[in-house]
């Protein structure tokens, strides 16, 4: 089975050591995790992991099962990157004369539709929202002129299909 | 229990005392039923052994000798009474020789309560005397755990701890608290966990998977039943019974799921796997239907996955549905209690006989008997078998002892040739192979069934990993029948070493002690044996006896086990010599 980019979509409590747990069982199987994030979800205290790895279909389907056995996981979903809406986030730290010496620097703003959030006297920060690809991109366009800070998040998703989680939760109030 | 009285006030709901939190602890375990449980005291978890010392009328607690003994010893309880086996330690130290018999518990599904003592709350992460990350430690090999900082939890975290080591697939929660929580006081009330929202343990029978099922059961003409142990802890063995004799299936067990159909049987075709029974291990490879029920696929039982009944379908029922398709593809997942899906499906099946299908497996057991078996419980050769030790056993305890065996070569010769006539009788490491399990098991598994023959069977390297526990047997003067086979090597390794390494004995020799005069320094009565004439007589003795007995047995030191798998093999090419 070929190799592919999955989400996977951990809902759970928000307990202390579950973290630990969870990243277990991708350390036990020598899985890399190539981006992890953790969130409030749609639910009131229930937390949401989104875990991003390239593994096959089998070992997805394996691991979650393995996720949502842990108690504290309320249910784990998987998807294929066709099947959610995703995203990354970054932020470029750059030094402040760069913004009127490099009239270049101004056209990459424009063209990644990214935010300036701030800027001070020696610094501006850039905000960027979207796929790596275009995320990427954008850094090995400002690379040239000189990045101070750079930092992106882990990805954040929602699936296309619904996830039925609330009813699992009532089903349990019953 | 008086000044716990005095400390009684009643509030609106319900009654509550203000105890401290390491009397809140005791006031839990005998809430959740606990007479008993094993452990070994130190500083971070003293408050708690000092309540033990009050409530001694109500909780018997042994005092292992060593903490890795305090968990085999709860595993042995838990495995032959169904019940929660409970140990305690200590922080550092104490909580780290936990490990190996939380990972026993963990891998061969065995509930158990490890409550461990924790640096005080404000002391966390310092580095303090005999602190550890016990929970960060303890995570892969647990099913559950929590650190509690706070009196005021211990109630409802211990109710859980229960709820889930028992509940579903069973299995091992660690409870660390801290002393101040030990010491804090706060009132007390207690409810028993009835669930848990993001858990659901046992998942409910789908009727449509069970009808799925039985039309295959119905419609196959070679089905073949494998058995695990989740017939045993979802009580099934019953119904497990009623199915196989209503639809005339052979069925073989694997090692955790040996003795939940007696081994006399007439439709228990023996063991699957690595060192299991000839018929059923490459008749896997002939069924059209295979039919596994409470057993999880573990490669010592099919050996390669590639070429592991490849040409039958395949149903499944079991009760965690993280086991399904993880190593063997289902063609209908039947998920739930064993027990309960068995007796579902029992009144759709057909009632059938399969008799030349029944007959390849009786073809096969004569080859096996001629060339493997014969030779091990009858020999002719001079230097005594484990399989005739094992013999003298079954026919001196009438094939009712329970039966505690280590890991390695013994371990499996046991389990070939022990004869079973009850549930529960089997108790060995198998998933996680935990030399030095036998000694403390046995000593947990003569206390879990005091009215049952215990029989511990042991090698000689397995019993020097936790020998320490004859201090307990003859302590308390648990009457537990030792019998070490005593090859004077690490017979498996050095068996494998003969058949794969060259017989290259890398570290595999064992020069040994005088091992009853062990025993006798622990004034347990004591026998060597190494002539057959003497085995008979010996054993005999030893069952008759009513106080704990050792017995070594000199066996040959080059046996080796027959039939094997070699690791990675087929199950077709199980080897007879």
């Amino acid at each position: 089975m070929e190799k592919q980019w999955f989400t996977i979509s951990v809902y759970s409590e928000n307990n202390v050591g579950l973290l630990n747990r969870i990243s277990g069982i991708f350390l036990k199987r020598h899985i890399n995790i190539e981006s992890l994030n953790v969130s409030k979800s749609e639910i009131d205290d229930v937390s949401k992991f989104t875990i991003v790895i390239r593994t096959t279909e089998e070992w997805v389907n394996n691991i979650v099962g393995q996720i949502e056995k842990q108690i504290e996981v309320i249910k784990a979903f998987y998807h294929t990157d066709d099947e959610t809406i995703y995203q990354e986030s970054a932020l470029f730290k750059i030094d402040s004369a760069l913004l009127f010496d490099e009239r270049q620097i101004q056209n990459i703003i424009k063209d990644s539709n990214s935010q300036i959030v701030t800027v001070a006297r020696d610094f501006f920060v850039l905000a960027k929202s979207g796929r790596r690809e275009e995320i990427n991109e954008m850094h090995d366009q400002l690379k040239p002129f000189g990045i101070k800070q750079f930092v992106r998040s882990g990805r954040i998703s929602v699936s296309k299909e619904e996830m039925k989680i609330s009813a699992i939760l009532e089903e349990f109030q019953e | 229990m008086d000044t716990v009285k005095d400390k009684r006030k009643s509030t609106k709901s319900e009654t509550t005392i203000k105890i401290s939190g390491a009397e809140a602890i005791i006031h839990c375990l005998l809430a959740e039923g606990v007479d008993l449980l094993y452990g070994y005291p130190g500083g971070a978890i003293m408050p708690v052994y000092d309540e033990l010392y009050k409530f001694q009328d109500k909780l018997t607690h042994i005092l292992t000798r060593h903490e890795q003994g305090a968990t085999h010893a709860a595993q042995g309880y838990a495995r032959v009474s169904g019940r929660v086996g409970v140990a305690m330690a200590t922080s550092g130290p104490g909580a780290t020789n936990l490990v190996t018999g939380l990972a026993d518990a963990q891998i061969d599904s065995t509930p158990m309560v490890c409550i461990t003592g924790q640096v005080p709350r404000h002391l966390l992460g310092s580095d303090a005397f005999q602190e550890t990350d016990i929970i960060g430690i303890s995570t892969p090999v647990t099913k559950w755990n929590y650190q509690i900082t706070r009196a005021s939890e211990i109630p409802e975290i211990m109710a859980k701890a229960f709820y889930i080591a028992k509940s579903g697939r069973p299995g091992p929660v660690l409870v660390d608290i801290t002393k101040n929580a030990q010491f804090e006081e706060f009132d007390f009330s207690y409810k028993k966990c009835k669930g848990v929202r993001s858990y659901n343990p046992t998942p409910k029978p789908n009727m449509g998977s069970i009808e799925a099922a039985a039309e295959l059961i119905n419609t196959a003409k070679k089905p073949f039943i494998v058995w695990g142990q989740g017939v045993i802890l979802g009580r099934a063995e019953e119904a497990l019974k009623a199915v196989i004799e209503k639809a005339g299936i052979p069925a073989a067990w694997t090692i955790m799921g040996e003795s939940a159909i007696p081994t006399s049987h007439p439709l228990n075709v023996g063991m699957v796997g690595m060192h299991g029974n000839y018929g059923p291990n490459v008749l896997t490879n002939e069924c059209d239907l295979l039919i596994a029920i409470g057993m999880r696929f573990d490669d010592r039982v099919t050996g390669s996955l590639d070429t592991y009944a490849k040409q039958a379908k395949v149903i499944h029922f079991e009760i965690d549905p993280a086991e399904i398709n993880k190593n063997v593809n289902a063609d209908v997942a039947v998920l739930g209690n064993s027990k309960k899906t068995l007796e579902l499906i029992l009144p759709l099946l057909n009632e059938n006989k399969h008799e030349d299908w029944h007959n390849e497996f009786k073809k096969r057991h004569q080859i096996e008997f001629d060339t493997v078996i014969k030779n091990d419980i009858h020999p002719t050769k001079e230097g005594l078998t484990m399989g005739e030790v094992i013999e003298e056993i079954n026919i001196a305890s009438g094939n009712k002892a329970v039966i505690v065996t280590d890991v390695g070569q013994h371990q499996m010769i046991a389990c070939r040739y022990a004869k079973f006539e009850q549930s529960k009788s089997n108790i060995t490491s198998g998933g996680l192979g935990t030399m030095g399990f036998a000694l403390p098991a046995a000593i947990g598994a003569k206390q879990g069934a005091m009215d049952r023959e215990v029989v511990a069977i042991i090698g000689d390297g397995g019993f020097q990993m936790t020998i320490q526990e004859l201090g307990v047997i003859f302590q308390h003067q648990i009457p537990v029948k030792i019998v070490v086979l005593n090859n004077d090597h690490l017979g498996m390794v050095r068996q494998w070493q003969e058949l794969f390494f060259e017989k290259r004995y890398a570290s595999t020799v064992m020069v040994n002690p005088d091992f009853v005069k062990i025993a006798e320094g622990y004034h347990i009565e004591s026998k060597r044996v190494s002539k057959r004439e003497d085995l008979k007589s010996t054993i005999q003795k030893m069952i008759a006896s009513d106080k704990p007995y050792f017995l070594e047995v000199k066996v040959e030191k080059e046996g080796n086990v027959f039939p094997m798998i070699p690791s990675g093999a087929s199950v077709s090419d199980v080897r007879l010599k």
